[in-house]
């Protein structure tokens, strides 16, 4: 109950038990407290902690009932036997991992995978080198840099859905203004089919969620490397030390905490991508776009096998929580410096 | 792009500017920086000169980069069909709000101030909450949803749209607790405030910049959402804006106008929020770091 600053604790209990016999009160926080009085210290005592407890009570109701419950029920989800008749009455019969067994083995796992796999790195690197590239750039003192990183962020703070029908429209293949800058450009004769070429749609999906991802990025090692103690550079430039040098030996170790956070968050994001997807391809054409979280989807909605959308779901969750762990490393790191 | 800025020239040019004679670089930096955001900005500029054309302007080739004839049609349009969905939207976005305050101001106050010793568990349970998939939570709730009858209900996906809100306004808000002077607080608590008291009229009045921030991004989050919009509801009884937009999209989509009018108005909140909210962006990503 008390703050855990050693000595400070002692001298602060004294002020303010001093302050309370000045007004002639009695002890509050009963830590001097006479004898007699104990029994009923305690007892207030107790209740005030049952009164601070109820401030935190409500979130952890709310966390149980909403993040772990679900999630268990996802867990026990994939173990059962689903299926359109499991789904309707809800009396799926336990089946072990069939439903993974099933996943698995299903023709399409290995496309979703592969997708999952270039739409992450893909996205990750580009985000990282453009967010990076402009996050050096806007330290540098120019008027209005500040609106103009502001304005930078929009694409970020945009609904997923409002992004996604845009970028929709523009990449259109016979309505898009992409398509027909380029044909009056004169570098494509024939219209492009961005968003209904099964390999060109990964391509296409990739690009938006890097617009919408570079800000993030952006934002995060901007704040960085304003942290980054200017005299280190100063030290480098006495020392002789070029842009290139200074940048390769002060600025890349000094943010190597802030980097390895942009990029597990960037992961943990990019792995919960969804909105842009179902809305710019819904996954296609034939699965050319699909990724772990809208296979996800479509196999427990649009296929109503719920079972296997939620074996699907629990891997998912896994590598999210290897990346939350190595998140929260790093997070601690940070809070106790 | 070049770090050497961070030292020398930094202060050479601040000299400079406040002798008010902007150098030729800051000038040559402004042009880089505004050619950056065109570029970044061109799909948002793009949507709005859209919604401003008539259908057969929006798809003509080449493409105009000012409508011809400016019209507020698609608005109108727009607003017809898809006013409902704003309405809808800003209900359950007013309701996660208030459902994500109500539970998380209380809990940043407990967990910045009363030293629990489950206080770091549960930072660090907020903190992997916010990693979940989201497709994971949807498939639960509606499983769970069914069998409450919250399917197709208000308070259901305000509830839903909630678990967008709550550990993250908790760590931002905590975050900034943590920075109260706690004199203040235990002179409240001995002038005889109470537990409560303290909380009330103290806590709350001087965290109110990062309630307000919090709140505005629960509202946005929840304003936002697809997801739970998608798989939590099975009729047309409750549509928010965001499915209103995803309608437009059939198999043929020609009414461009109208839709980019509609993203527009799904994306006011965003803009508010960062005229409104803008120190805070950073502040509130640094803390919990993720958006939905």
């Amino acid at each position: 109950m008390v703050e855990t600053t050693g000595t400070t604790v002692d001298a602060r209990t004294r002020a303010l038990t001093t302050r309370r016999r000045w007004r002639g009160g009695a002890v509050r926080h009963g830590i001097h407290r006479p004898a007699r009085d104990r029994r009923r210290g305690e007892r207030s005592l107790w209740s005030r902690k049952v009164g601070r407890a109820m401030f935190l009570v409500p979130a952890l109701v709310y966390l149980a009932l909403l993040f772990a419950y679900p999630l268990v029920y996802n867990i026990l989800l994939s173990l059962r036997q689903a299926g359109v008749i499991g789904f309707v009455n809800d009396s799926a019969k336990f089946a072990g991992l069939a439903n993974y067994r099933t996943a698995l083995a299903n023709p399409a796992l290995p496309t979703v995978v592969v997708n999952t796999a270039i739409f992450l790195v893909a996205s990750l690197v580009f985000q990282f080198v453009i967010g990076f590239g402009l996050a050096l750039f806007f330290t540098r003192r120019f008027p209005l840099s500040g609106l103009l990183r502001a304005l930078l962020l929009v694409p970020w703070l945009l609904p997923g859905v409002v992004t996604g029908s845009i970028l929709r429209f523009m990449f259109d293949t016979s309505d898009g203004m992409i398509n027909q800058v380029l044909k009056d450009v004169g570098i494509i004769h024939a219209p492009v089919q961005w968003l209904s070429d099964p390999h060109l749609a990964l391509v296409t999906v990739i690009v938006a969620n890097i617009w919408v991802g570079i800000p993030f990025n952006m934002l995060l090692l901007h704040g960085g490397i304003q942290e980054i103690p200017r005299e280190l550079y100063e030290a480098g430039r006495v020392d002789g030390a070029g842009t290139l040098r200074l940048f390769r030996s002060i600025t890349v170790p000094m943010l190597r905490p802030v980097i390895a956070v942009v990029l597990i968050l960037g992961f943990i994001y990019t792995l919960k991508a969804f909105d842009i997807i179902v809305v710019m391809t819904g996954g296609g054409p034939i699965n050319g776009s699909q990724l772990l979280s809208t296979w996800s989807y479509t196999l427990s909605f649009t296929n109503l096998d719920f079972g296997q959308g939620a074996a699907i779901g629990t891997i998912m969750m896994l590598v999210s929580l290897v990346c939350a762990v190595i998140y929260t490393r790093i997070y601690r790191g940070g809070e106790t410096r | 792009m070049s770090t050497d800025t961070h030292a020398l020239s930094r202060s050479r040019s601040r000299s400079r500017a406040g002798r008010g004679v902007p150098n030729l670089r800051s000038l040559l930096d402004l042009v880089v920086g505004l050619a950056v955001v065109v570029v970044m900005l061109s799909p948002i500029y793009w949507a709005i000169v859209t919604s401003l054309k008539t259908e057969l302007q929006s798809f003509s080739s080449p493409p105009t980069l000012l409508p011809p004839t400016p019209t507020f049609a698609a608005y109108g349009q727009a607003f017809r069909s898809q006013g409902g969905a704003l309405g809808t939207s800003l209900v359950i976005a007013v309701g996660a709000t208030v459902i994500t305050l109500l539970i998380a101001v209380p809990a940043a106050h407990a967990l910045a101030s009363f030293r629990f010793r489950v206080t770091g568990l549960v930072v660090l349970l907020l903190l992997v909450s916010q990693t979940i998939p989201g497709i994971v939570l949807g498939t639960s709730f509606f499983k769970i949803f069914t069998r409450f009858h919250l399917l197709n209900s208000y308070l259901g996906l305000m509830i839903a749209d909630s678990t967008y809100g709550v550990p993250f306004a908790i760590l931002i808000i905590r975050a900034f607790m943590l920075g109260l002077p706690r004199e203040l607080l235990e002179a409240a608590y001995v002038d005889g405030a109470g537990t409560l008291g303290t909380f009330l009229r103290i806590v709350v009045p001087l965290s109110r910049p990062a309630i307000l921030s919090a709140g505005l991004f629960a509202f946005l989050f929840a304003w936002g959402d697809f997801l739970f919009a998608l798989t939590l509801t099975t009729s047309n009884a409750i549509t928010p804006i965001s499915l209103g937009v995803y309608s437009y999209l059939g198999l043929h989509t020609e009414q461009w106008p109208d839709l980019m009018a509609a993203a527009v108005f799904a994306a006011v909140p965003s803009g508010v929020l960062l005229v409104v909210a803008q120190r805070w962006i950073r502040g509130g990503l640094a803390t919990s770091g993720l958006k939905g």
